[in-house]
């Protein structure tokens, strides 16, 4: 078991890695033993990622060395700089492995039936595993370059899969966007990190946040890092490819993207805190991420409310929802340079950025997956086209419904928790922005309803009397999702205590990231 | 399909452009290259048939499926020699020391020694493998694509 600890942060890269490559041979084989391997390896990571979250909650920061003579080995032999590459899984990194970890395993138990008719799966799952892999470098490396050969793995992967059902012309469309956009960002965020190598001669997140200076080159690396992330979580001045892929990829698909978000949104946040850190000029950033954020709620939801296609209206409340993150933890950016502010409302501001991370990777890939279950069974993803549904289709709608819920940030629902600290933090910071975003939850709240109205409700529609409910994977995976959106709804205050603030507490404290690295030197 | 002269010149020319690829895949370790230059090389031959030949006539000796069993096992290799070093760390290089590519190289400038590495070779090999067999599967699959056919499931 502590062999297992002590190897599991590789392990939860590289054994979906060793999955994806197992499938082809598997498939052609058996496609029953490829299905069982896809969900017991994701299993398997699932189980790692909590017994290694266990570990850090007790042991702290937790380093991996590849190819070292001993995992803890970073400065081999007395050395100043870090050689090798260096897996470096903090607080947060688990944090995001957890949301990660849980939504694939939802992803790809719900995809055995939403895929089941498609040709040339064993390449779909071979796929599917190599998006998990990105995701899970993203999160774990404590090296710019890998984060970069990561992020274009999840890129190239993910565009591969929405364009996969080659038969709809706007997949492909949605696909080359994506690959368009997913390339213009990755090279931008490479020459970020070749101007930081040209001047630091390392790669190391921490070693860089020891050395940074803070110098013109370095803000010109900032803002490429800040661009081209910015790009791909797709905030709203850079947002044009996001509903065009989003809406044509299969919906488990677009729950992974949805996390694949995030995972480019953790790394803008591990860039500005870990990475620059006390050096950064706070303020300006910090407000250049708060206005980012305002305007994409703001945008994304008045984008939504006239949409009638589902998977396209979901896409602008998947935007509009990631500005509540920004927003969060921008604010706690701003007064990172104020001890005292950031101890009465920043540090909350942070955690409630990071709570609603949580809660929106559950309930945004259910909603997804809602509409993939209405696709799948009636075919289409017209609004106007869809009714009466909830005569049929009664667990995609208590489904639904609580996706809904959630996302309105309705009392008793994991949104409102992460919502209202989010209000309270940020009302003592700027009250303009708690009102806009109250503002915006309740578009959202409007706007669901109007969904909710002309799917499910309304007498029978002829043409769907023999719509059936969707099979039992498609409902697993997304009772995983509910069943987590109750639990976190059930207990607010034990998930923030437990995972978020320490989360926010690895972000704060960049001493502590850079310590894992720095202090690594016994030979 | 190009004119007897061509196919004949290309003929006796795969064999030279198959040893040189596999010759840059072998010494990834001690010259410029590797497994994924050499490997590129390679595909450059099966490239040279497709032009010199028609993609029909050498979709019947290059298999998609033979390919596509050939990239995963290429994958695999390399990722099971990773995973062989995890008693230690993964991606140790448990082969130093031991009479497979085993040596350790003296200090300084020398002629390169090829029983060096470790297991770079053998993973510069299942690069190799992996790279020539995906990016054949690729341009196999542009040519067919492109005359009209199906590459089959």
């Amino acid at each position: 078991m502590a062999a297992l600890i002590t190897h599991s942060p590789i392990l939860i890269i590289a054994i979906p890695l060793l999955a994806a490559f197992l499938t082809l041979p598997i498939g052609m084989a058996s496609k029953k033993a490829r299905n069982a391997l896809l969900i017991v390896s994701l299993a398997f990571v699932t189980f790692l990622v909590i017994i290694l979250a266990r570990d850090i909650s007790i042991n702290g920061i937790h380093i991996y060395t590849l190819g070292a003579t001993s995992p803890e080995l970073t400065l081999p032999g007395g050395a100043m700089v870090p050689i090798r590459i260096i897996l470096e899984v903090d607080a947060m990194s688990i944090f995001m492995g957890i949301i990660w970890a849980t939504v694939s395993l939802a992803a790809a138990i719900f995809s055995l039936s939403h895929m089941a008719s498609e040709t040339g799966q064993n390449r779909f799952y071979t796929l599917l595993l190599l998006m998990v892999t990105g995701g899970f470098g993203m999160m774990f490396t404590g090296d710019l370059f890998n984060l970069f050969v990561f992020l274009e793995i999840a890129s190239i992967s993910g565009a591969a899969l929405i364009a996969f059902r080659t038969r709809f012309a706007d997949a492909v469309e949605g696909g080359f966007k994506y690959i368009v956009i997913s390339a213009v960002a990755g090279l931008i965020f490479l020459f970020g990190v070749g101007l930081l190598y040209a001047q630091y001669n390392s790669l190391n997140i921490g070693f860089l946040a020891n050395a940074m200076q803070y110098s013109t080159l370095d803000i010109i690396a900032l803002t490429l890092f800040l661009v081209a992330l910015t790009i791909k979580t797709g905030m709203v001045p850079l947002h044009m490819w996001y509903p065009d892929s989003y809406t044509v990829a299969p919906a488990n698909i677009t729950a992974m993207l949805v996390i694949t978000s995030h995972a480019c949104m953790y790394a803008v946040f591990r860039i500005c805190f870990s990475l620059y850190g006390i050096t950064l000029d706070a303020t300006t950033v910090g407000w250049i991420i708060v206005i980012i954020g305002l305007l994409t709620m703001f945008v994304g939801v008045t984008m939504a409310v006239f949409q009638t296609d589902v998977m396209r209206f979901m896409s602008y409340h998947a935007i509009s929802q990631m500005g509540y993150m920004w927003m969060g933890v921008g604010v706690g950016l701003a007064v990172l340079g104020n001890p005292e502010a950031l101890a009465t409302y920043g540090r909350d501001a942070i955690s409630g950025g990071i709570f609603h991370i949580l809660n929106h990777a559950m309930y945004k890939p259910l909603l997804f997956m809602t509409a993939g279950a209405l696709f799948h069974r009636t075919g289409t993803r017209d609004l106007n086209k869809m009714g009466g549904l909830g005569h049929n289709m009664k667990f995609t709608l208590i489904l639904y419904i609580i996706g809904t819920l959630s996302i309105a940030g309705i009392p008793p629902l994991n949104g409102f928790a992460s919502k209202f600290l989010i209000y309270e933090s940020v009302y003592q910071f700027n009250p303009v922005l708690a009102v806009v975003a109250m503002l915006v939850s309740i578009i959202t709240l409007a706007s669901f309803t109007k969904a909710f109205q002309s799917a499910f409700t309304g007498p029978q529609l002829p043409e769907y009397k023999d719509v059936k409910e969707v099979p039992k994977p498609m409902l697993i995976g997304m009772g995983i999702l509910a069943a987590g959106i109750i639990f976190t709804s059930i207990f607010p205050g034990l998930i923030v205590e437990r995972i978020v603030n320490p989360a926010t507490d690895a972000l704060i404290n960049q001493a502590a990231y850079v310590n894992g690295i720095m202090g690594g030197g016994m030979p | 399909m190009l004119s007897k002269i061509v196919r004949t010149v290309a003929n006796q020319l795969i064999l030279f452009i198959l040893i040189f690829g596999l010759y840059v895949i072998a010494h990834g370790h001690l010259t410029p290259g590797g497994g994924f230059q050499g490997g590129a090389v390679i595909v450059s031959g099966v490239v040279m048939l497709l032009v010199a030949f028609s993609s029909k006539e050498l979709k019947k000796s290059l298999r998609e499926r033979t390919l596509s069993i050939m990239e995963s096992s290429g994958a695999l290799i390399f990722i099971g020699l990773a995973f062989a070093g995890i008693g230690i760390v993964f991606f140790y290089n448990f082969l130093v020391g031991t009479p497979i590519f085993g040596r350790i190289p003296a200090t300084g400038p020398g002629p390169g020694d090829i029983w060096t590495g470790g297991f770079i070779p053998l993973m510069n090999l299942a690069v190799g493998l992996k790279v020539a067999a995906g990016l054949s599967a690729v341009v196999l699959a542009m040519a067919l694509f492109s005359s009209g056919e199906e590459i089959e499931e």
